[in-house]
């Protein structure tokens, strides 16, 4: 066990390397920098933006500057963020954590309203049941987030239960631990039910099939034969084995997790790692892209990792190769 | 000869080849054919959008601003429309329902361009009379037919779907059948470079891309650029499935017979092994076109993909971001559903296709 976590850790290195190589590379081919509008700026002298460019080794080839950052990234410094001057490394695992707040209470939102249904449609399969849970899988694999994100936001401003947009009230600063706590919970709620959604129906479906293929296996003929109870049967022996597939597509559902989280944090303004990347973007802060892009994949990376950590622990099979 | 063979096998029909097979198993399905003509339909409509749109897509009507849908009434034999009534000082509007017009069809309206070629001004539908507009729709906040720049943009959000599939698509089953067909080191830096791309959240990846483009491009250069960068991203899934078919396809013995009879690589590639495949490529490019629609609505309504005043169905979202205008108007959100639409007709053909597809069940 221990030598397969080692190689799958180990495996992770050259891709994000890789990952960080194509974004600096991507971003060096990009027209103009943070500093081409501050140079328009009368009040900002030539020297001025010469040496700041200096600084930031803005004037070098992309693959010198490419070897100066990862050079601090290996200090654990992602560098200085010229829009808002501050260091990046603050902003990045600020906005990280709230990406990762948000990712995860989505993911077990839709995982956990997702696998009892589609159980549910499994069991009461051709059922009225069956039939609306397909219905609400379709409409759901259907519903674009952008379109999803702007009926919450909509939902929120007309209804006033919920706040429109943000991580946390004007007036955080002067409340107590538990009302902080309320508020950020308050805030985090509904775009965490909107990314959840348009995950739900593919984890159901799949849910659904993986079961009624187990069913169909002849040691679930075998359990009925002996005259055990059916809910014994589903429960303790189909399902079981029904699991396993469900974890290899926990990975995939991640990356549709990242790019929906994205799309919610940009429509309902949650300061999230996607926020923050469309807001460098715009700044042309492009060692903050990398950094978000890299840091981005790193979740996704980790996510995997844990997916097949999952799948190692619960089928001894996998562990062997 | 024909007539020996129908005395010997006088009931035979016609053996039927695997597409009529295809045809006919995907025809028992309703669901996927509802699919199919919903999207002959939106492709058509698409097609001909200068016509079948009222207005154009950048007139401006300046004296109404977030006009309300217009909802015609029988009266007779004709369709009439009322006139609205804007109450002064507001953006709110009241039907006058003695005041209606009926409408015409095959009117003079705006000029347009028919496949962006044929000048013309005939359009299907309309009042004939710029002071009593027909806004099935209603208008945004600049004071244009919503319906019309819907019809406008859905030439761009449905062909940057299907032209970004055949390019993505192409490309993924030439790169992974030469993965594939070679194996080695090619097929080692090939899949390498598919991970990478695969393991970056996709809009992470969008944007970073978007930023090598510079800003103020024309339309059809930004067009393209989309078109550009969803392929990019794409050809990779692709890959390393025809790959994954291909290593198994070339132990074939026909590949072994093609290259016996001396075809060179590329030919048995391309005329041998990927035909093989099309089957999963057509479901897999029927289940794919809405991630291609949908990126391009996510980069419009972003603000770095299609600019105003062009249409498309992404950047009249943009509008709906506003709650003080969602709360008011929310039929600014009607992008919203024509993609819903879309979306749910391609997932229901696709879905028949791959049933369809499987010839073990």
């Amino acid at each position: 066990m221990w030598s397969y976590v080692f190689k799958r850790l180990l495996h992770m290195i050259p891709l994000l390397l890789g990952v960080s190589l194509l974004t600096f590379l991507l971003m060096s081919l990009a027209p103009g920098d943070y500093f081409t509008a501050l140079s328009q700026n009368p009040q900002i002298s030539q020297e001025t933006i010469i040496h700041l460019k200096t600084q930031f080794h803005l004037d070098q080839p992309w693959y010198v500057q490419y070897f100066y950052w990862f050079k601090s990234v290996l200090h654990g410094d992602f560098g200085y963020s010229m829009a808002y001057k501050i260091p990046a490394t603050s902003l990045i695992v600020q906005r990280l954590w709230n990406t990762f707040l948000l990712s995860f209470l989505a993911l077990i939102i839709a995982w956990g309203i997702a696998i009892p249904l589609g159980i549910w449609a499994a069991v009461k399969k051709d059922s009225w049941i069956d039939r609306a849970c397909s219905l609400i899988a379709f409409v759901g694999l259907s519903v674009p987030d952008v379109l999803l994100s702007l009926l919450a936001l909509w939902f929120a401003a007309a209804t006033g239960w919920f706040p429109v947009g943000g991580a946390q009230s004007a007036l955080y600063d002067f409340m107590s631990p538990a009302q902080q706590f309320w508020d950020r919970a308050h805030h985090l709620i509904l775009p965490a039910i909107v990314l959840a959604a348009s995950d739900l129906a593919g984890i159901m479906r799949r849910m659904r099939s993986c079961l009624l293929d187990t069913l169909r296996a002849e040691y679930v003929t075998a359990a009925r034969a002996r005259g055990l109870g059916e809910g014994w049967v589903i429960y303790k022996h189909a399902l079981r084995n029904a699991i396993n597939p469900l974890l290899t597509i926990f990975g995939y559902s991640l990356a549709a997790l990242l790019s929906g989280a994205f799309i919610v944090e940009n429509i309902m303004a949650w300061p999230g790692l996607g926020r923050l990347t469309m807001e460098a973007f715009f700044a042309k802060d492009s060692y903050l892209v990398v950094d978000c892009v890299v840091m981005a994949t790193g979740l996704l990376v980790i996510g995997n990792f844990i997916a097949d950590l999952l799948l190692a622990w619960s089928d001894p099979r996998i562990r062997l190769k | 000869m024909n007539e020996i063979a129908t005395i010997q096998n006088p009931t035979a029909e016609q053996p039927l080849s695997p597409w009529q097979l295809f045809w006919r198993r995907l025809k028992q399905r309703r669901i996927a054919m509802v699919g199919g003509v919903i999207l002959v339909v939106l492709y058509l409509v698409a097609l001909f959008a200068g016509f079948v749109a009222p207005y154009s897509y950048d007139r401006q009507d300046r004296d109404r601003f977030f006009h309300p849908p217009t909802c015609p009434r029988l009266s007779g034999f004709r369709l009439v429309i009322p006139r609205y009534e804007q109450l002064p000082g507001t953006f709110v509007y009241r039907a006058v329902l003695n005041d209606t017009k009926p409408i015409h069809f095959f009117v003079h309206g705006d000029k347009y361009k028919l496949f962006g070629l044929v000048p013309a001004t005939i359009h299907l539908f309309g009042t004939g009379d710029e002071n009593h507009p027909v806004y099935l729709l209603g208008t945004d906040q600049f004071g244009r037919d919503v319906l019309s720049r819907l019809l406008y943009g859905s030439q761009i959000s449905l062909s940057i779907g299907v032209i970004g599939i055949l390019l993505s698509f192409t490309f993924g089953m030439i790169i992974g059948g030469i993965s594939g067909y070679f194996s080695g080191w090619t097929d080692t830096i090939i899949m390498r470079l598919c991970e990478l791309i695969m393991s970056i959240p996709a809009l992470y990846l969008i944007i970073s891309l978007r930023a090598t483009f510079p800003p103020g491009m024309s339309s059809s250069q930004v067009y393209a650029m989309i078109i550009i960068i969803l392929s990019f991203i794409g050809w990779a899934s692709m890959a390393r499935v025809i790959r994954g078919m291909t290593l198994s396809l070339r132990e074939q013995q026909y590949v072994l017979a093609a290259r016996a009879l001396g075809q060179t690589h590329l030919k048995v590639i391309v005329r041998h092994i990927l035909p093989n495949t099309f089957s999963y490529v057509i479901v897999a490019a029927t289940l794919s076109v809405p991630y291609y629609i949908l990126g391009e609505v996510v980069l419009s309504f972003l603000g770095v993909g299609i600019q105003e005043p062009n249409a498309s169905w992404g950047n009249m979202l943009t509008a709906a971001q506003n709650t003080e205008y969602l709360r008011n108007y929310p039929w600014l959100l009607a992008p919203g559903a024509a993609i819903f639409v879309t979306v749910l007709a391609f997932n229901f053909l696709g879905d028949g296709l791959r049933d369809a597809a499987d010839t073990k069940s």
